[in-house]
């Protein structure tokens, strides 16, 4: 297990290396159509042949990794920030605030999250510029996707509110804040990491979905999402394979984070 | 005692049905463009029915007047009309719904059954390659976003609830996995073990009823999951359910649409997770 764990971390950082580098790795702009070249085989010019606007797909491929890949740890950062400040604060204090706040989250979580997140997607302007389009999907998917992060950060807090040694500190005189910020939160942080890491392929693949429905990141800022959108004309896929990249691109990644991170899960639970 | 939990739960589901009400209306209320009416724009209007037109809304502005309308026509079972399709929204529920109910329902049977079915033998009997092989397989489809299972499926020519099955299949499988082998490592079991009890007598008399009421738990999340995953199936295999009314209504920011759905959806899987529950809480109970 250690060794597939090693390989994915290798992978993970091959990829993450490749979309940060794709600016001088990429062998043409995303946006940059090749109009003699539609739908193109893979050749030496083109590694993955063209999409059917003639722009080449390793390209894009690259680029759109590095927005999903980029943007969702981005968007799980905020996640885990707003479950810490909601789940955390609520198994501290403890007593009605710790209702509320667990109520809060168990509506949250009854409520299918992609119904949630189109509902609010609508609510905000559709047509919009691509970059507008990425900072709204994913601070979408930030800002919804703290209830299940929440419910956990809110029971280990709830834990080290009642371990010994916080309740040894508060015998010795400690204040509350110093209490929270010298004894709670420092405990707190493998929880937290755990619920970070963890989030980060629930919202590649939550991106996902939102881009082959039309909702997530607009063109022609290429995304996971919308590359997969390609997928839709399946006659074409079969005739050409290699269309079939980005999906495998995407199994191979979110594979090796649940590998990377799922031991981190465990420790952290 | 489970009855004496069942009155909280209807209260929780009717706190969640105002709460809900509420939050749908204010998103509707403050979401850009509301109150805009295109007939504004019509040139053959004079100035004095623009007028009419904008005092018509006017009532709808205040949010709690616009709360105590919608909560008027919901206990009337007016949910209003779709603003893209021009229908009465409990029309298109009526005709939509009963899609949708079959195909969760198919799928979250079928995902059980594969889940469990296949979490049994890894449980059991712990073979390294049974468990690395199905561990593999549930890691592959959990990797995979629902929209593309969804185009799997159709491709194969299958029905969307193969879909939703292949959805739900890995949480089960793997949340089932890990509470027969925690069941299994329980003291009383490693004592039957030990009496040389045969392993199929251990599983049924042991371990079973132990893993049974949270194995029932994950029975209401799970309908939640298989409701998320009919929007993109639904949408990308064209079948005519809720799922694909919430694209449709999405794409076109059909608010009273969306709102009714969001509410609709929440009652439904917290109605499911009162059921889980509450029969856990009575197989629980059961035991000694």
């Amino acid at each position: 297990m250690k060794k597939v764990r090693i390989f994915s971390i290798v992978f993970l950082a091959i990829i993450f290396s490749a979309v940060l580098l794709a600016d001088v790795v990429a062998p043409a702009p995303y946006a940059k159509q090749f109009r003699e070249a539609p739908n193109a085989a893979p050749s030496m010019k083109h590694w993955l042949g063209t999409d059917d606007l003639g722009r080449d797909a390793l390209s894009r491929l690259l680029y759109g990794s590095r927005v999903s890949l980029l943007l969702a740890p981005a968007a799980a950062l905020v996640s885990t920030l707003i479950a810490a400040c909601i789940g955390g604060l609520a198994g501290y204090l403890g007593g009605w605030y710790e209702r509320v706040a667990l109520a809060a989250t168990d509506l949250s979580l009854s409520l299918p999250w992609l119904f949630l997140l189109l509902t609010v997607r609508a609510l905000l302007p559709l047509n919009v510029a691509p970059l507008t389009s990425v900072t709204i999907t994913f601070a979408l998917l930030g800002v919804l996707g703290w209830s299940s992060s929440g419910r956990i950060i809110c029971s280990g807090a709830r834990a080290i509110r009642e371990a010994d040694f916080v309740l040894q500190a508060k015998a010795l005189g400690c204040s509350p804040r110093r209490l929270f910020y010298r004894q709670v939160l420092p405990n707190l942080k493998p929880v937290l990491s755990a619920q970070f890491w963890t989030s980060i392929p629930i919202f590649i693949i939550a991106e996902a979905n939102l881009g082959i429905l039309g909702l997530g990141v607009a063109e022609p800022l290429p995304s996971w999402g919308n590359l997969l959108r390609g997928l839709e004309n399946w006659p074409e896929v079969k005739a050409s394979p290699w269309k079939l990249a980005p999906v495998v691109l995407l199994i191979a990644v979110v594979s090796c984070f649940q590998l990377v991170f799922q031991r981190r899960e465990e420790i952290a639970s | 005692m489970w009855i004496r939990a069942l009155p909280k739960h209807f209260l929780r589901l009717g706190l969640t049905i105002l709460l809900g009400g509420l939050l749908g209306a204010t998103l509707v209320r403050f979401a850009p463009g509301f109150g805009a009416d295109e007939r504004e724009l019509d040139s053959r209007l004079s100035t004095q029915s623009i007028q009419v037109l904008r005092e018509s809304h006017a009532s709808q502005r205040n949010i709690l007047g616009y709360y105590r309308g919608y909560l008027g026509g919901l206990l009337r079972g007016d949910l209003g009309i779709s603003t893209s399709l021009e229908r009465p929204v409990a029309e298109l529920f009526a005709q939509r719904l009963p899609v949708t109910l079959r195909s969760v329902g198919m799928g979250v049977a079928g995902g059980w059954l594969l889940g469990f079915f296949l979490a049994l033998p890894a449980g059991m009997f712990r073979w390294r390659n049974y468990e690395f092989l199905t561990a593999s397989l549930s890691g592959l489809f959990l990797c995979l976003p629902a929209a593309v299972l969804g185009l799997a499926i159709v491709y194969a020519g299958g029905p969307a609830w193969v879909a939703i099955a292949l959805v739900v299949f890995p949480r089960v499988f793997q949340y089932a996995r890990n509470i027969f082998v925690q069941s299994s490592e329980l003291p009383h079991v490693l004592a039957a073990h030990a009496r040389g009890l045969r392993g199929v007598h251990i599983f049924i008399w042991h371990v079973l009823p132990n893993a049974a009421p949270l194995l029932l738990a994950l029975g209401g999340i799970s309908v939640s999951m298989a409701f998320g995953a009919a929007i993109p199936i639904e949408a990308i295999s064209d079948h005519p359910g809720i799922g694909q009314l919430t694209w449709q209504a999405a794409l076109s920011r059909d608010l009273p649409v969306l709102v009714n759905i969001t509410l609709l959806i929440t009652v439904i899987t917290l109605a499911a997770n009162s059921v889980s529950d509450l029969a856990g809480r009575a197989l629980a109970r059961q035991r000694p």
